[in-house]
């Protein structure tokens, strides 16, 4: 029996790849998919609660929904900036590319502080995992789980991006692994478009 | 549009849909204190949003459509299942001590 070996060299040979995108790519787009189905299932355990529930409580005021306006508009625009840094990373142009990446990172950082400010602002008025002023109980676990979640990917966006952006300065990354850490970066942005109408516009203070 | 243009996209493309997203948003916080909670229309809002995200920022429409078909038909699924679990959450408000 003879041995195959498979290489470069047999790479003619070889079936293409079905989906034409590099393993890396592929792996995030499948990790993008799973993390969906975890926000989905958040959201939807929460929207279980919030119809089972019959004093669900309605505690945002009108600074709470402009603070998360504005944290919206800063993810959003960290979004086209990841993305002016992946146009500037794929036309070699290594500076413009890190600035646009320093400045997204910049701007989830303050997303971070913001909602870390909102949830001290809450604590304040009495929010907690299992008790507030206003109303169930279950709303601080269900609100802190899933805002947490979400605070804990962008600060693990944050965390990643500055780590590609180094290694891409030093030359050990690539525009390729700048573009697959983007599609995460607009993942977590994706997913703050279902939290602040589902969480935060559905139970504003009248 | 040149070649590099292709490859990652169109700026122009990028700052419309940037500015569709952001026109949503806002119209969401307007018909949020218009309407009160209307759960079908904020989420059909944030489903045209996400739809935006994925197509144009993180370039779906160029990838090959087997990605795709491998991709969101699944999780499509998987969230479209999720929905059997409303009408245990309605009961429950039809149950003692809730009845009225």
């Amino acid at each position: 029996m003879s041995d195959i070996v498979l290489g470069v060299e047999n790479a003619s040979v070889m079936e293409e790849r079905p989906f034409a995108i590099s393993s890396n790519k592929l792996v995030m787009w499948l990790f993008i998919i799973s993390d969906a189905a975890t926000f989905g299932a958040f959201l939807f355990v929460y929207g279980y609660l919030r119809n089972a529930t019959p004093d669900w409580p309605a505690p945002f005021q009108s600074a709470s929904i402009v603070n998360a306006l504005i944290m919206s508009f800063i993810l959003i625009t960290s979004s086209l900036t990841m993305l002016m840094g992946v146009r500037a990373a794929r036309s070699n142009n290594k500076s413009s590319a890190l600035r646009w990446i320093l400045v997204t990172v910049g701007a989830g950082l303050l997303f971070a502080i913001l909602h870390l400010r909102e949830w001290l602002g809450l604590i304040g008025d009495g929010l907690g995992m299992s008790h507030n002023p206003w109303g169930s109980g279950l709303f601080g676990a269900s609100f802190f789980s899933i805002t947490g979640l979400h605070l804990t990917h962008v600060i693990g966006g944050v965390i990643a991006l500055t780590v590609v952006a180094l290694g891409y300065k030093r030359g050990r990354y690539g525009s390729d692994d700048i573009e697959v850490w983007s599609l995460y970066w607009h993942f977590v942005d994706l997913v703050w478009m279902f939290v602040v109408p589902l969480v935060y516009l559905l139970n504003i203070a009248h | 549009m040149t070649g590099q243009e292709k490859q990652v996209g169109s700026m122009t493309t990028y700052l419309i849909v940037y500015v569709f997203i952001m026109a949503i948003a806002v119209v969401q916080v307007v018909f949020a204190y218009q309407m009160g909670p209307q759960l079908p229309f904020m989420l059909l809002l944030a489903m045209i949003q996400a739809t935006l995200a994925v197509l144009f920022f993180m370039h779906l429409h160029r990838e090959r459509s087997t990605l795709v078909l491998a991709l969101i038909p699944a999780i499509l699924f998987v969230l479209f299942m999720m929905n059997m679990i409303w009408s245990d959450s309605f009961r429950l408000l039809t149950m003692r001590p809730f009845l009225k």
